[in-house]
């Protein structure tokens, strides 16, 4: 059962419109009418190993659709695996399924990176994760994609029981970039934290959009979100968290805030906790602003010139998302990665 | 040496300065002191490029350039500085890095090699001990819950590291207490020298009994009014400033 419509790139009746409650923010029909062609083979560039390379692990990698090597993957005991999905195409569209299932007891990082070469391509991703009692996984996704292309990222999380699951979500956009998850949750014991940070420019479009769906009792959820977005930019958080009935015991926090440095960018913001059980802790907020023009003042009368100081505080405003990964290998690359593009 | 003439500055349509004139000498300490409300901030907010601060008629020199023509982080790397009243909290930004961040902008700016990392800490922690202040609080976010008293040390501590050549003290003392006054002034008094000139707003005569002033300058609506030696700073302490305000006042 799935509360978010899944795309079929072969099926342009899938592709949803504005009207479809859960992409009012992001329409994919605007942009793609007809099921585009499909992306020809293509081979991996033999040089580089992806922006996590240094940290080593397995590499799981799929060139325009196609798996290089397995489309799925069971895991036991502690294990990295650096699943990139590269896409290499001109005007043409390509579909990843890939399965990643970790055993009772695993601790899995896995370490996503969508690379895109070329323009205008279609690129969808349906990514099932499955994690076993007790089970440990953590994604870390990088978003790095030409700003002309459509790209879809459906993730399907399943937790048993005790089981824990870390996800920070780094996006840069695209012509329309979407990354959801999805996520059911037992409870007892099972325990979430699902952030993102995204940062914009040009006409760029992000879009993170997540279901956390407690199912049972004494689960923890929590979750942040933040972005900037420059020129005219948008950025899109949708983050719904379920409580079902009898889920109580339920502890459930969710956070977006967002920067808006330009005129014309925008931010979409739709937080929103559905709650049929009782006994449950369940709090939201939002906001969204421009920086602290006091502040700002403050930084240039100490020397920093207005974009240093702009960076400066943008980054400091990112960086409590990326303090949250645990883990200092991806911390770190992922926090260069994105003071690299402030 | 600063030179201040005729300057007319406005916030938003309201005139505040209307036509000051003043000038301190390099390596001189002068006081301006005034009534609520006379534009003793926006002075220093004018000096410092403050953006809503507009000049609208005079001229700002400052060692022979025109400071109103420059970016408020020109002006910095330039020499000048302003210790705020109210001191700014930079959130996620630790004190250290963001002051070692400013240090190596202005150096770029003047052409100078940077400071690397290791000597700089040898530098904050010299500095941060004649201060007494906590290495440990270095490494938090930037005034972000520190007291009233220890955003204005971590001021003068910027201060000393920064080294500027006009510094501009706004109300500095309002929010110590005598020991920390005595610290602040200490702090002040340690960067008096030939090169650096010295402007001290202030509401009270207090700050002026820890930093000798040369002159004092009494400043009214916008002008200054009266000028004298540092004995001027307890006449007006006794007497008050009545007798400068307009009639209508």
């Amino acid at each position: 059962m799935s509360a978010l419509p899944v795309l079929d790139l072969k099926d342009a009746s899938s592709f949803p419109s504005r009207r479809v409650e859960a992409w009012k923010y992001s329409d994919l029909r605007k942009f793609l009418r007809e099921a585009p062609q499909l992306s020809p083979s293509a081979t991996i560039p033999l040089v580089g190993g992806g922006p996590f390379e240094a940290l080593g692990g397995e590499a799981m990698v799929f060139v325009n659709g196609r798996p290089v090597d397995a489309s799925a993957r069971v895991v036991c005991g502690e294990q990295t695996v650096r699943l990139r999905l590269i896409s290499k195409a001109e005007g043409t569209g390509h579909a990843v399924a890939a399965r990643i299932s970790a055993r009772a007891g695993a601790k899995l990082l896995v370490l996503e990176t969508h690379e895109g070469e070329g323009a205008g391509y279609v690129a969808h991703n349906r990514l099932e994760l499955d994690l076993a009692e007790g089970a440990e996984v953590t994604r870390i996704v990088l978003t790095d994609e030409p700003g002309d292309v459509l790209s879809v990222t459906q993730a399907a999380v399943r937790l048993a029981r005790g089981a824990r699951y870390r996800q920070t979500i780094v996006a840069s956009g695209a012509k329309l970039q979407r990354l959801e998850t999805e996520v059911s949750h037992p409870g007892h014991g099972a325990d979430v934290r699902l952030d993102g940070a995204y940062v914009l420019d040009g006409s760029r479009h992000a879009d993170l959009t997540s279901v956390v769906d407690h199912l049972g009792r004494e689960g923890t959820t929590s979750q942040l979100t933040k972005g900037v977005v420059k020129d005219t930019a948008r950025g899109v958080f949708q983050g719904k968290i379920i409580v079902e009935r009898g889920a109580d015991g339920t502890d459930a926090r969710m956070g977006h805030h967002a920067l808006i440095l330009s005129e014309r960018g925008e931010v979409d913001a739709k937080p929103e906790l559905i709650i049929y059980a009782d006994e449950v802790q369940c709090a939201h907020g939002n906001t969204v602003g421009n920086l602290d023009a006091n502040a700002l003042f403050y930084m240039q009368q100490r020397g920093l010139p207005l974009d240093e100081a702009r960076a400066l505080l943008t980054g400091a405003f990112l960086m409590e998302v990326i303090d949250r990964i645990e883990t200092e290998g991806p911390r770190e690359v992922v926090r260069e990665w994105l003071t690299a593009r402030l | 040496m600063l030179s201040i003439s005729n300057l007319h500055v406005s916030v938003g349509d309201k005139p505040i300065l209307k036509g000051l004139s003043l000038d301190v000498p390099a390596g001189e300490v002068h006081a301006v002191m005034g009534p609520n409300g006379a534009g003793k901030s926006t002075l220093g907010y004018a000096l410092s490029g403050r953006p809503g601060y507009e000049a609208t008629e005079g001229a700002v020199s400052w060692r022979g350039e025109d400071l109103l023509a420059l970016e408020p982080a020109e002006r910095a790397a330039k020499g000048v500085f302003l210790s705020f009243q109210y001191p700014i909290e930079i959130p996620g930004v630790p004190a250290l890095t963001f002051v070692r961040t400013a240090l190596n902008a202005q150096r770029r700016a003047r052409g100078e090699e940077e400071v690397s990392a290791p000597a700089f800490l040898k530098l904050v922690r010299a500095a941060s001990q004649a201060l007494k202040m906590d290495f440990d609080m270095l490494k938090r976010p930037l005034n972000v819950g520190f007291s009233g008293g220890e955003k204005k040390r971590m001021e003068i501590l910027q201060m000393a590291l920064l080294e500027p050549s006009l510094l501009i003290l706004d109300e500095t003392d309002s929010g110590l207490d005598i020991d920390a006054l005595r610290i602040v002034a200490d702090g002040v008094n340690a960067l008096r020298s030939p090169e650096r000139s010295m402007l001290v707003i202030t509401h009270y005569q207090r700050l002026l009994d820890y930093i000798k002033p040369d002159r004092v300058h009494v400043m009214v609506a916008g002008r200054i009014v009266a000028s004298g030696g540092p004995e001027m700073a307890h006449q007006l302490e006794a007497e008050g400033y009545d007798k400068y305000l307009p009639e209508a006042a």
